[in-house]
């Protein structure tokens, strides 16, 4: 009977994290038409906010064991941010031709 | 033998370690291949960003109706169906197995809608002239960029259909357990989350003003 009744209430919990992630969305459309300041700045913080709001809540994230969030996201970023930083590389060797005559 | 007695016995009767997570095995793995995919549509992202900034003739072709708003209902849809999937995790958790049923069938029915509007956008590029290698605005590169990052979202989304489809008939039966819809349910939380750069990256920095 609990169960059931928990079952019943499982869209009401999520239902302000499923309003801010589409208010985002809608914002993000807004700033794209009436930027402030840089638009890719500010659109990739909001999408990186929405991102947050997924894994934290949607993902369970936030009730999961602290390790876990520890483990997944700052390996998940070290490794974007250095792909980052070595992919100019693949443009910059172009120019260099390392194995041209 | 309950998982977590697995973790800390093993089959063989052996002392393990327990799991410094506290999560089955299962879910662990579903979370090491959302990383591992995380990082290939980073890889796309970043290598269209570098396209991008690197070209002085970059299209931005995207019009208010119908493209954005198009996106606008897509990720409306996408969205509402990661709130349908919570749904189906919870009711499952909670042994309802008719209410888990019915909100795996409403997010299939929301990603199949979602599919459809995206072909249909495909389809309306394509008659304007966009392919892989050549458009009617500018840098050539634009369609190779759009393609094959919206191509494999979608491509995602389409495989999480059918692996949702798969989990409820499997879960209707009892062959397949709550724990399966959950690390399903992350799965799909995970395609809405790559939806959420695809957009301001891919349509959002390429409206026509």
């Amino acid at each position: 009977m609990i169960d059931s009744v928990k079952s019943r209430n499982v869209i009401a919990r999520y239902l302000p994290v499923y309003v801010i992630l589409l208010a985002i969305a809608v914002l993000e459309v807004f700033l794209a038409y009436h930027p402030i300041g840089s638009r890719l700045i500010v659109l990739l913080g909001l999408a990186i906010c929405s991102a947050g709001f997924a894994l934290m809540y949607f993902m369970h994230l936030a009730y999961e064991k602290r390790s876990l969030l520890l483990t997944l996201v700052p390996v998940t970023i070290f490794v974007l941010l250095m792909m980052n930083m070595i992919w100019s590389d693949s443009l910059r060797l172009q120019h260099m031709r390392p194995f041209a005559h | 033998m309950s998982e977590s007695g697995i973790a800390v016995h093993g089959y063989g009767g052996a002392i393990l370690e327990q799991s410094p997570y506290a999560i089955p095995s299962r879910k662990l793995t579903i979370w090491l291949f959302i990383i591992s995919d995380a990082v290939t549509f980073g890889a796309l992202l970043f290598g269209y960003g570098y396209l991008r900034a690197a070209s002085s003739d970059w299209p931005t072709p995207f019009k208010f109706s119908p493209t954005i708003v198009n996106v606008m209902i897509m990720t409306f849809v996408l969205i509402t169906s990661s709130l349908t999937m919570l749904g189906a995790v919870e009711s499952a958790n909670a042994g309802d197995k008719g209410k888990a049923r019915r909100f795996l069938w409403s997010t299939i029915l929301f990603g199949l809608i979602f599919a459809a509007l995206h072909i249909r956008e495909w389809v309306a590029l394509i008659h304007e002239g966009v392919r892989m290698f050549q458009n009617p605005w500018g840098s050539p590169l634009f369609g190779a960029t759009f393609f094959s990052i919206t191509g494999l979202h979608l491509l995602h989304v389409i495989s999480g259909v059918v692996a949702i489809a798969v989990v409820s008939r499997g879960y209707s039966r009892g062959s397949l357990t709550a724990g399966h819809v959950e690390t399903t349910g992350l799965y799909w939380h995970f395609v809405d989350l790559v939806w959420m750069f695809v957009v301001p990256l891919l349509y959002l920095l390429n409206v026509s003003r």
